[in-house]
Order: structure tokens, then C-alpha cells, then sequence
């Protein structure tokens, strides 16, 4: 398997061959930046295709197929005009937080970025509780929204943001459940190392039965963290118009349009990486020759791949089921959800103890 | 009906009963409320179709129409007073729950106040619209009434008037909100509302603590419109309604000018006007389907509930010549003759529906979320229906046998085999699943019809210049969405003198905030839905 | 120059002198290369993202639902992304009767769409008033109320009259100059202090 660290150290020794350690740092910081935001915007235009196409193919439509071959700059053409729409300024609103709201929505999604495992030795920054960075980082965002709801001055934005609030607070709970779930099969909270300890089997087949109840326990507490259908109370269209970004218009809507399909990428790259191995290929232990082959095929698109697919999965869920009521949300997060990931993780604690797994 | 007409002879010697179009009785306003006490309680007529108001020039008043829901007969109560200053009548708001909103409206069109409804607003028009459109003295001047961009005035407080011991009357003041309540505006424009209805929402966190609703943002004054136009020329407002039940609509108006007229028509058409009534059933909740699960946010329901729609629109596109505003029926039959492909592609239809309807219940009425917003979800107790005047298929759902197509059969309807879908629980989604099985029945009525279309003459020869002699008349049909009634008051013109529209919508929005109180916010959008009611129809 | 859509021949459309002359201001007024391509660019985003609000009274809101649907599938032009507040919509497609009682809440949604921002008026009632001309509660054409750029007649208009009606709004914003144009919306705000409102406070 090819490792891209190789790259990523040439350019390393390549710029401190003539320059102060200092400079190379800061150089590097702002190419990874660059490289970042790029990436960050191009994945984000993508999805926001994908998702349109996604839905028609299950809506028996065509989508979007006029901009462009097939389409696909319909996002582009989407993302000028949202550039030059007006940024209305309102009366009665708290100016700061308003203006503030979007950034960290946008800087939360982004800083999780850093930690995910793009390719093998394609990572930003791989330090040993690069889990639990994640983790932090994700939940800033519940914050913006929850400002910008506060900070509209207007009943439903208001709601919105409310719902917003509880509803993020508590799938963290799932969410980090089935985290540590995994960290202790795992055995480290280095992303790195997760990635390593799944070269010979990824993890949902490992940890068979306390690994699949993790794993659904995840994508649902996911799909509610990126509050996508059929959890996306917070802006209930039927109900609370656009819900906590009601009142934001150009560039600052756009920004919580992109966080919301960021969070789904970087759920499902987060699932792929507990689940699925992150970058690592396919391997059943004992046939040689296609772990083989496997290795073939590039990291990034392995990661990528599980990626995509896994954000179809939570997609699907969006087109197919009816919205959730706050109280059945709660309930099921509280009564349900919690409950079992409790149960889960003694589970997998002991399947460890007793070396059950495969 | 003769032993209520004893009864009333021997209890209210002063009222005259006559037997016109439909059994009319006149009666004092001093002895209307315990008349209407004596007809609720001991003739059962419980359910109150509509209130006419009326203008006779001399005297304004009010044409009760009452059915029982027992007997199925319709009473007509007339009361009147001579008073154009001050008109007053006494209100049986609290007989009937849903004559509040009917005397709000007859207070909105002929200004007469109702001594004893709590809630004494307008319906439909702003509260500083000067004059009262429908009486026959009113100023149209658009100067008067201007057409204002500024936002319309609005108050928490409504006006109720009460006869005190004396038997003076009073005016007093009482509050809709009070200023501790945390109201949320939901409409016009908003996505659930279908349409531009605006409840005034007081809210407690997410629980809903009352519900204010607030018409007129489509009313188009379209019974003051008939008014001025000739006969056929009136009929085609019904497509503009409630715009799925065109057809329907369409043929009540035609069946009341046809009875008023004296004309007969052929079989032939009545059969088409059966089976278009059926089809626009079938896409009409086919789109209620849709439009309900995507207020759910099942936002994909929708795509494949409207094939089946489109599929009909296409039906109906070959033989009227619109996908929505028909104006199909005419006095005498029907426009013009059934395209050529009408049978095949109805066959078509009906081979397709029941694999539809199979994964609708598939995608949707058996999923755990689904099941859980809609059961036990605004529960509407039989009752209530009735009280509240909530037909359709939302007063089926609540066990009232209200089908006008068995109640007083029309047309060729009591000739069919089709069932009465009735269901117990009342709540959201046995007003779902009320509406699935019609769709079902409604199959069955056109599979009966379709390989039977009798040959004959699509319309009949018909004066063109229509005079209905001067009289009374009623005419009471099932629209998709419930009960349409239709009062006719003729004076021998070419024109109506009045022409009332009792459209099911009204009533409909009426109850929302009666089964709504203590639900979530959520739940005000999956009641509202499951009503479904369409707001051009109740605000005319 | 011809403006024109993707797989719509020019001669297709019915209005081409008025875009011809749109066309022919454009070129006199005379704009530098750089700005003139940026304008070029930024328009091809613009005509061809046009967010609907979703805003319908009536009839030819159900028309307006079916053209979502999967047979006339708006999606195909990049239309679907039908959004419930008006900040972030750029055009309002006012399907049905505009009443008086309307006409404020109306004008309040065309305030607070974000600029750039269009209207278009379609069937009959919003055009004049169509067959409810003659009430004493029905705003007779919404031209009165907003500035219109499309009318689409029918009543109600076909999805396809629809369709043809936005790509003509795509086309007229193809035509427009965003520097120094639209984004002042001179027009607008003159047609907005001829129509003045007051007592609205935001």
C-alpha cells in the first residue's frame, strides 16, 4: 500500500532545506489551510449535487441537468449567486452574535477536519487524543446555532434553536457512548492508531454484535447531530419556516447550507472511521492475495468511498421517514438510546476482557 | 318531519311552518334560541349545515339549515329583523360549537350582532372594513375600502354582547390573549398552513395553549360576485374553490339550478358527472396524502402520491380541456362529450391504483415514527364532530356517518355499490386511513361505471337565458373535503338574489383550536394536515 | 447577441425585441473587459440559481407544486430549492389572488427577500385580477403592489407556462448588468418610494 506520508515528508524536508524550522511551520500551516478550505468548499459543493441527485433518483426525478454535463455545476452556479446575495441587516438583533452565529458553525465543522484520516499518512494532525478532539470540536456548533436562534430576535428562530439545543446535547451522549465504545476496543484514542488496530479486520466485523449496536446507535445520534431528517427539527420546514437560520440570508445562510452538509461528511467519515477502518482497504485475514489487490486501490479513495456511501445511507433516511416530534426525539435518545449504549459499552468491555472478539 | 311540524304547532303556536323546498319554519328572534333548544334536544337535529344571512330589503335576517343526524332531515329556521341600524339576533352559540364562526361571518357580511357569541370579530375582512358587503345597500366604492399596503390594525381583545337581567343589551370587552402569553404568529405565508390561514399561536414551550385563527387572506368575495352574473355564469367560481373538488362542486351548483328549473338530464351525463366526481376524489386525496406526509416531512410521499394524480389530470385533460379549472358540468350535463380514450385509460387507472395504495401503506401508514405522530393525535370525539359540523372524511373518522352521497343521495348514487368509510378513533390517523379507503370505494364506484356509460345526448337543450322561478332552494352535496351546501334564494331574474356557499373547509378550520389545546407544536401541523382543509374554500 | 438557454432555439421564444433591447441598453452604457466578464460570470451563476420562495394563495399553487413534481421536475434547472423565508429566495412566484388583506403581508415578503430579487405574477388574478376583478376585497394586479418582471397567464397556468416563465426570468437576468445595476436597483427603489409604507419600523 502506498503511503502518502512519503509525500507529506518530502515537502517537510524539502522546505527546511532552506528555510528556518519556524518558517517551515508556518508556511506549512498555511498551505494545509489552503488546501483545507479547498478541499472543504469543493466537498461541500459536491455533496450538495449528490444529496440533489441522491433524492430525485429515490423521487423518481431526474435532478438537477441543465447546468453543466449532467449538472454538476449547478452548485457552482448556486454558490455565485449565494456569494452576491444581499447579507440583510436587521433592526432589533444582537448585531455581534448574529454575525458571529455562522463562523462557528462553520469553523466547528471545519476544525474536525484536522483530525480526519484522509489517506494513509494523509492526515493533518494525528495526536493521541485525536478522538476526543473530534468530539470537542463538533459540539461548538450546537453553539452557533443556538446564537443565531437567540440572536434573530424571532420567535421561531427562536424554537429553532431551543429544539436545537436539546436535541444536540443529548445524541453527544450517544454519540460519545459509541465512541468509547469503539476507543476500548481500540484500545487508544489516536485516530491513527484506531486506523491501525483495524489492518487486520475493520471494527464492525471485530467486534461483531456490541460493534453493530454501536454502529447503529451512531448513525442515528449522527444523523441527529447533523440535524437532518428525520431529526431535522430545529428547522422544520413545516413547522418553523426555516428554523434558527430564518432570518440569515446570503453568504451567512450559505454558510449554515454548507456546515449542514460538512457534518454529514464528516459523520459519516467519523463512522467510517470507528466502523470501517477509515483509509484501510478491505482485509479478511488469511487471503493473502486479495488483501492483496485491495491494497491496490488508493487510501483516499477507500476513505472517500465509505464516506459517500455511508452519507447515502443517512440521506436515505432524510427521503424515506416522516419528521420526529421533540418528545419522541427525547424519549428515544433518553429511554432508548442511552440506555443501551450503557449496556453496550459494558458489553464490549467485557467481550474484551474475555478476548472475544475476532 | 310531520311530527316535528306538531310539535313545534303545539309548543310555539306563534311560529308558522310551511312545506316549501324544504321544511321552513319562521320564527321571533325572542323565541328563536328555545325553538333551537327544543330542535336540538327533542328533534335531534344536531347538526347545523350553515347560516345563511340574508338581506330582504325591508329586513335582515338569518336561514338556519339544520339536519338531523339521526333522520337525515334538513329544517330550515328563518328569523328576521327589521332593524338596519342596529341589527341584533340571539346566537345559539352554544348549541351548535360551530355557529360561533358561522354567526361571524353573517356579522362580517350583513352586520348583524349576535347577542351572546363570546367572540364578536370579523371573519373574513379587516377590522376597520367599512360597510357590510353582502347587504344589498352596500357602498362599493374603492375609495372607502382602499387597497393598503400598511400593515392591518390588530387587537387582542373581542367584543361580546350580553342581554342582562333587564333585557338590556351590553357590550363587553374580552380578552383573546392575555398580555403574559408567549403568541406565535403561524401564516399566512407559511409552508403548513395550506394555503394563507394564520393562527395566532399562544404557546407554552412547545405546548400549544390556544390557537386563534384568522381568515380572509384569500376571501374574494365570490357570493357577493354571483350576485351580479347570470346563472351560468356562476359556475365557475366552484371550480375555483375548492379547487380539488371542481367537478363536485360543479355538480351541486348545476343539480340546484336543474331542480330549480325543472330540467331533466340525460343519463349519460349524469353517469359522466358521477364518474368525474369519483376520479377528482381519488386525486384529491391522493394529493392529501402527499401534501400530509410532506407536512410529516416525508417529503418523498408526495412524488409518488401526484403520479397517480397526474395520471388522472391526464384523464380529465383529454375530455374538459384544463388540468384544473374544468368548468365541466353546465346546466343540462356536461360540456362536451367523453374523449375517446376515457374508458381504456380509467382502466388503466384502476389496474394501477391498488399496487399504488399497496405502497403507500408500505412506505408510509405502517412506519413506527408515522404511527407515532398520528395516533392518538388530535382526538375528535363523535360529538364534537357533529357539534363542530366537521363532515368529510375527518367526521367519518370520528364515526359520523355524514356521506351525503347515502345521506340524500343524488344523482345516480343510491343506484352504486360503494361502502361508507367510518372509522371510531377520531384521531389523525383514522383521518388518514379514512381517506386511503376512499380512495378504494371511490375505485369500486368507477369500476361500476366504466364498461356501463349509457349512449344518449351529453346535454340537454336548455333556454339560454335562464330564469329560475322566485323561491327557496337547498342543495346538499359531498365535496371531497365533506359536506357542500348550496341555499339558492330566487326572485324570477336571470341573476341569483343570493346565492350562499356552506363549503366544508370552514368548519374545518373551526375545530382546530378545540383539538388542538395541549398538543405540541408538531402535532398543530399533523392535526391541521390531517383536516385538510383548503383555504380558498372557506374564505370564498 | 443572442441570449438563450440551453436547448431552446432563439427563435423558440416569443419576446426577443424586448430582450434586444434590454441587450442594447446593456451595450451602451459600456462597461470595461474585466468587469464586463466578471458581470458575465456572476450572471451565468445568477440565471441560473433561482431559488423560488414558497409562497401560493391558491389554484395555481397546486399548479406550481405539480411543476416540483417528478413529470415537470423543476429540479432539472436548479429551481427546487423551494425555500419558506424569504431572505434567502431570489424570486416570488405569486400563484393565485392577491386579496386586501394579503396585499400588506405580500408586500412585507417582497421587503424581505434579499436583493437581488424578482417577482414573477402568475395566472390571471395576480396579473389583474382575473376573474374576481369585480369584488370589493381583491387586489386588481399585483403590479400595483410589487415591482413584476415575468407574467405568466393562464388560470391557472400550465407547469410548462411556468417552466417558460422562469427560464424567461433567467434570461432577463442573463441580460443584466450586476455592477453598477442590479445591485443598486435604482428602478426598485424608486418604484418603492412611489409605493411608500409607513409605519413599518424594520
Amino acid at each position: 500500500m502506498q503511503d502518502l506520508s512519503a509525500i507529506t515528508n518530502w515537502i517537510h524536508s524539502f522546505l527546511s532545506s532552506f528555510m528556518p524550522g519556524w518558517l517551515t511551520t508556518t508556511v506549512e500551516c498555511v498551505l494545509i489551510g489552503v488546501g483545507l478550505l479547498l478541499v472543504y468548499s469543493l466537498l461541500a459543493l459536491f455533496y450538495i449535487y449528490y444529496e440533489r441527485k441522491f433524492c430525485a433518483a429515490i423521487q423518481c426525478r431526474i435532478g438537477p441537468n441543465r447546468v453543466g454535463p449532467l449538472g454538476l455545476l449547478q452548485s457552482v452556479a448556486d454558490m455565485f449567486k449565494i456569494l452576491i446575495k444581499e447579507l440583510i441587516e436587521l433592526k432589533h438583533i444582537d448585531r455581534f452574535l448574529f454575525a458571529l452565529a455562522p463562523y462557528l458553525v462553520i469553523i466547528a465543522s471545519m476544525l474536525t477536519f484536522a483530525v480526519l484520516p484522509w489517506g494513509n499518512g494523509l492526515q493533518v494532525i494525528d495526536f493521541n487524543i485525536g478522538i476526543f478532539f473530534l468530539i470537542a470540536v463538533s459540539s461548538i456548533g450546537v453553539l452557533g446555532i443556538l446564537l443565531a436562534g437567540w440572536s434573530s430576535n424571532n420567535k421561531f428562530t427562536l424554537i429553532g434553536a431551543l429544539r436545537s439545543g436539546a436535541q444536540m446535547v443529548s445524541y453527544e451522549l450517544s454519540i460519545g457512548l459509541s465512541v468509547l465504545t469503539m476507543v476500548c476496543l481500540a484500545g487508544t484514542t489516536s485516530v491513527g492508531g484506531i486506523i491501525e488496530a483495524q489492518s487486520d479486520m475493520w471494527f464492525i466485523f471485530k467486534g461483531h454484535i456490541p460493534a453493530l449496536i454501536a454502529f447503529v446507535i451512531y448513525m442515528i445520534a449522527g444523523t441527529a447531530e447533523t440535524n437532518r431528517g428525520p431529526f431535522d427539527l430545529p428547522e422544520a420546514e413545516s413547522e418553523l419556516t426555516a428554523g434558527y437560520h430564518t432570518e440569515y440570508s446570503g453568504i451567512h445562510f450559505g454558510f449554515f447550507y454548507l456546515a449542514e452538509y460538512l457534518n454529514l461528511f464528516v459523520i459519516s467519515g467519523v463512522a467510517a472511521l470507528l466502523f470501517f477502518g477509515g483509509w484501510m482497504p478491505f482485509h479478511v485475514p488469511g487471503w493473502e492475495s486479495f488483501n492483496h489487490i485491495m491494497d491496490y486501490i488508493p487510501s483516499v479513495v477507500w476513505f472517500l468511498g465509505k464516506a459517500f456511501v455511508l452519507s447515502a445511507v443517512i440521506m436515505w433516511f432524510k427521503w424515506t421517514y416522516p419528521r420526529l416530534r421533540i418528545d419522541m426525539l427525547l424519549s428515544l435518545e433518553w429511554k432508548y438510546l442511552l440506555p443501551i449504549g450503557l449496556f453496550n459499552l459494558a458489553l464490549m468491555a467485557c467481550i474484551i476482557v474475555f478476548n472475544l472478539h475476532f | 318531519m310531520a311530527n316535528i311540524q306538531e310539535k313545534i304547532a303545539k309548543l310555539y303556536p306563534s311560529a308558522s311552518v310551511e312545506q316549501a323546498d324544504t321544511l321552513t319554519i319562521t320564527v321571533d328572534d325572542a323565541q328563536w334560541h328555545a325553538l333551537a333548544q327544543t330542535l336540538r334536544d327533542e328533534c335531534s337535529m344536531d347538526y347545523l349545515v350553515t347560516i345563511v344571512g340574508m338581506d330582504w330589503k325591508e329586513s335582515l335576517g338569518c336561514i338556519y339549515y339544520l339536519m338531523s343526524s339521526k333522520t337525515n332531515e334538513i329544517v330550515a329556521v328563518k328569523v328576521s329583523t327589521t332593524d338596519r341600524e342596529r341589527p341584533m339576533l340571539h346566537s345559539v352559540a352554544d348549541l351548535w360549537r360551530v355557529a360561533c364562526l358561522y354567526e361571524r361571518e353573517v356579522y362580517d357580511f350583513y352586520g348583524i350582532i349576535f347577542i351572546g357569541n363570546p367572540d364578536m370579530r370579523r371573519l373574513f375582512l379587516n377590522i376597520d372594513w367599512k360597510g357590510f358587503p353582502l347587504r344589498k345597500d352596500y357602498d362599493e366604492d374603492p375609495a372607502l375600502n382602499p387597497v393598503s399596503i400598511e400593515n392591518e390594525r390588530q387587537t387582542d381583545l373581542t367584543d361580546t354582547w350580553v342581554e342582562e337581567a333587564d333585557g338590556k343589551v351590553v357590550k363587553k370587552e374580552v380578552e383573546v390573549f392575555s398580555p403574559e402569553d408567549f403568541v406565535v404568529n403561524i401564516g399566512p405565508q407559511h409552508p403548513a398552513t395550506h394555503g394563507v390561514l394564520r393562527f395566532r399561536t399562544a404557546v407554552d414551550g412547545e405546548e400549544i395553549k390556544k390557537i386563534d385563527v384568522y381568515m380572509g387572506y384569500i376571501h374574494r368575495g365570490v357570493e357577493k360576485l354571483c350576485e351580479s352574473l347570470t346563472y351560468p355564469q356562476t359556475l365557475h367560481y366552484m371550480d375555483r374553490l375548492d379547487y380539488f373538488s371542481a367537478h363536485n362542486y360543479h355538480h351541486g351548483l348545476c343539480l340546484l339550478y336543474e331542480r330549480a328549473a325543472g330540467i331533466e338530464i340525460s343519463r349519460r351525463a349524469q353517469v359522466i358527472r358521477v364518474m368525474m366526481d369519483e376520479l377528482s376524489r381519488i386525486a384529491s386525496h391522493c394529493l392529501f396524502i402527499g401534501t400530509y406526509c410532506m407536512d410529516l416531512g416525508a417529503t418523498t410521499m408526495l412524488f409518488y402520491t401526484l403520479r397517480v394524480r397526474e395520471q388522472i389530470l391526464d384523464i380529465m385533460e383529454k375530455t374538459c380541456g384544463a388540468r384544473m379549472t374544468f368548468n365541466y358540468d353546465c346546466i343540462g350535463g356536461v360540456m362536451q362529450d367523453l374523449a375517446p380514450d376515457f374508458v381504456k385509460d380509467v382502466h388503466a387507472l384502476l389496474d394501477v391504483l391498488p399496487a399504488n395504495i399497496k405502497e403507500y401503506n408500505k412506505i408510509f401508514t405502517g412506519n413506527v415514527i408515522a404511527r407515532h405522530r398520528m395516533e392518538g393525535v388530535g382526538v375528535l370525539s363523535r360529538e364534537d364532530a357533529i357539534s363542530y359540523a366537521v363532515t368529510g372524511p375527518s367526521g367519518r373518522a370520528s364515526g359520523w356517518a355524514c356521506d351525503m352521497r347515502k345521506l340524500k343521495p343524488y344523482s345516480i348514487y343510491s343506484e352504486l355499490d360503494f361502502n361508507e368509510v367510518i372509522a371510531e378513533e377520531g384521531d389523525s390517523m383514522a383521518r388518514f386511513k379514512v381517506r386511503l379507503l376512499e380512495i378504494e370505494e371511490s375505485a369500486k364506484i368507477l369500476a361500476q361505471l366504466v364498461d356501463n356509460i349509457p349512449e344518449g345526448e351529453y346535454c340537454v337543450k336548455v333556454p339560454k337565458v335562464l330564469k329560475i322561478p322566485a323561491g327557496q332552494y337547498f342543495e346538499i352535496v359531498e365535496g371531497c373535503r365533506g359536506a357542500f351546501a348550496l341555499y339558492l334564494e330566487s326572485d324570477g331574474t336571470t341573476k341569483p338574489y343570493r346565492l350562499k356557499i356552506a363549503p366544508p373547509c370552514l368548519p374545518l378550520a373551526g375545530v382546530v383550536d378545540h383539538i388542538t389545546r395541549g398538543t405540541k407544536i408538531a402535532d398543530l401541523i399533523t392535526i391541521g394536515g390531517s383536516l385538510d382543509y383548503i383555504v380558498p374554500d372557506m374564505d370564498r | 447577441m443572442e441570449v438563450t438557454t440551453k436547448s431552446m432555439p432563439y427563435e423558440a421564444w416569443k419576446d426577443n425585441e424586448y430582450i434586444e433591447k434590454l441587450v442594447n441598453e446593456l451595450k451602451e452604457s459600456g462597461t470595461n473587459v474585466i468587469v464586463g466578464q466578471l458581470d458575465k460570470l456572476i450572471n451565468w451563476g445568477r440565471s441560473n440559481s433561482i431559488w423560488p420562495l414558497t409562497f401560493a394563495t391558491s389554484c395555481c399553487g397546486i399548479e406550481f407544486v405539480s411543476l416540483g413534481a417528478a413529470r415537470f421536475d423543476m429540479a432539472r434547472f436548479g429551481w427546487e430549492v423551494a425555500r419558506a423565508s424569504p431572505r434567502q429566495a431570489d424570486f416570488m412566484m405569486v400563484a393565485g389572488t392577491i386579496v386586501n388583506r394579503m396585499v400588506p403581508v405580500f408586500r412585507r415578503l417582497y421587503d424581505q427577500l434579499a436583493e437581488p430579487k424578482y417577482v414573477i405574477a402568475c395566472g390571471s388574478c395576480a396579473i389583474s385580477g382575473g376573474p374576481f376583478r369585480k369584488s370589493y376585497h381583491v387586489a386588481k394586479g399585483i403590479e400595483e403592489i410589487v415591482p413584476v418582471d415575468v407574467f405568466v397567464p393562464g388560470c391557472p397556468p400550465r407547469p410548462e407556462a411556468m417552466i417558460y416563465g422562469i427560464m424567461q426570468l433567467s434570461r432577463k437576468i442573463k441580460v443584466e448588468k450586476f455592477f453598477g445595476g442590479v445591485n443598486r436597483q435604482e428602478k426598485q427603489q424608486e418604484f418603492l418610494d412611489s409605493h411608500p409604507v409607513s409605519g413599518v419600523n424594520d
